[in-house]
């Protein structure tokens, strides 16, 4: 019974599906562009981009199987790469700021609205 | 069981372990962007980095998965959590790190996810991943794994890219020193 629901299962799905992996980023992109746009506190918005670019890195690589292509490998490293640099620049920045104002709230950095 | 069946069975663990990573990432990357505390947010981090790291195994995409624990797990979580210690962000709750017009993100992320979903599945459907997911290594034929291509590659085709991305990465380097640095003058 078991086995012959497996087969079956097996027969209409032997596999992987490219979607499975494409829907998966797509959903922890907008979860990070949720994070990114409704976060107050810096820090968290830096996070929060960290999700949308592993969410990019999933693409890369789904599409990389799906045509037997290395170089949606590549360029993950490289976003890697990337975010490293911009985790650094970005915390930095963030540090000038509470330095500057005792506070990581991005409402409170708002000097160059008009 | 029979025969036939273990030999579907690799394709259906492979789906079972997809579902409960991805429902793991799901799961704790929406703990990330809701939670009150930031520290708890970047232990949900993790847990999303390291399961991501499956989902890559799952790609055969071994080196990408050892550079993503090595560099996100080990190095950007370590800098982040000096970030949320360096600007004494409370380590209990805090009430005031979501904005208060907070629903305008969740339509624009809502309609987001329902346009590229609608999008995804209409274009690509039911299209399957190959079996074996072993890239042909243009350079060496007998070449053992992926990661051996992804080397070939980065160091004959992407070399200038490589190398650009050396450069990046000491910019940013010096570019943090310079601008955390306290005697700036």
């Amino acid at each position: 019974m078991l086995a012959q629901q497996v087969q079956e299962a097996a027969a209409g799905n032997d596999g992987l599906m490219l979607n499975q992996f494409l829907l998966l980023g797509a959903a922890l992109f907008c979860i990070g562009v949720y994070g990114v746009l409704s976060r107050r506190n810096a820090v968290m918005v830096l996070m929060s981009i960290e999700l949308i670019l592993n969410a990019v890195n999933i693409n890369l690589l789904a599409f990389g199987a799906r045509f037997g292509d290395i170089t949606g490998s590549v360029f993950a490293l490289f976003v890697i790469a990337v975010a490293a640099a911009e985790v650094g620049v970005g915390l930095a920045i963030v540090l000038i700021i509470y330095r500057n104002r005792h506070s990581v709230d991005l409402n409170d950095v708002d000097a160059m609205k008009g | 069981m029979s025969a036939p069946a273990l030999v579907a069975s690799t394709p259906v663990a492979q789906s079972i372990f997809f579902y409960l990573m991805a429902a793991v990432i799901i799961g704790a990357a929406i703990a990330v962007v809701t939670t009150k505390n930031v520290v708890r947010a970047a232990l949900y981090l993790i847990t999303v980095f390291a399961s991501i790291v499956g989902i890559y195994l799952l790609l055969a995409a071994e080196f990408v998965a050892v550079t993503q624990i090595l560099v996100y797990i080990g190095a950007i979580m370590v800098l982040m959590l000096f970030g949320i210690m360096l600007t004494r962000a409370r380590i209990g709750r805090e009430v005031d790190l979501t904005n208060d017009n907070w629903w305008v993100g969740l339509a624009t992320a809502v309609l987001l996810v329902g346009v590229m979903g609608y999008a995804l599945i209409d274009y690509w459907g039911d299209e399957q991943l190959p079996d074996d997911i072993r890239i042909e290594n243009v350079v060496d034929a007998t070449g053992p794994s992926n990661t051996s291509t992804l080397s070939d590659s980065i160091f004959t085709t992407y070399l200038i890219p490589f190398e650009v991305v050396s450069v990046l990465l000491t910019a940013a380097l010096v570019g943090a020193i310079v601008l955390a640095r306290k005697d700036r003058g």
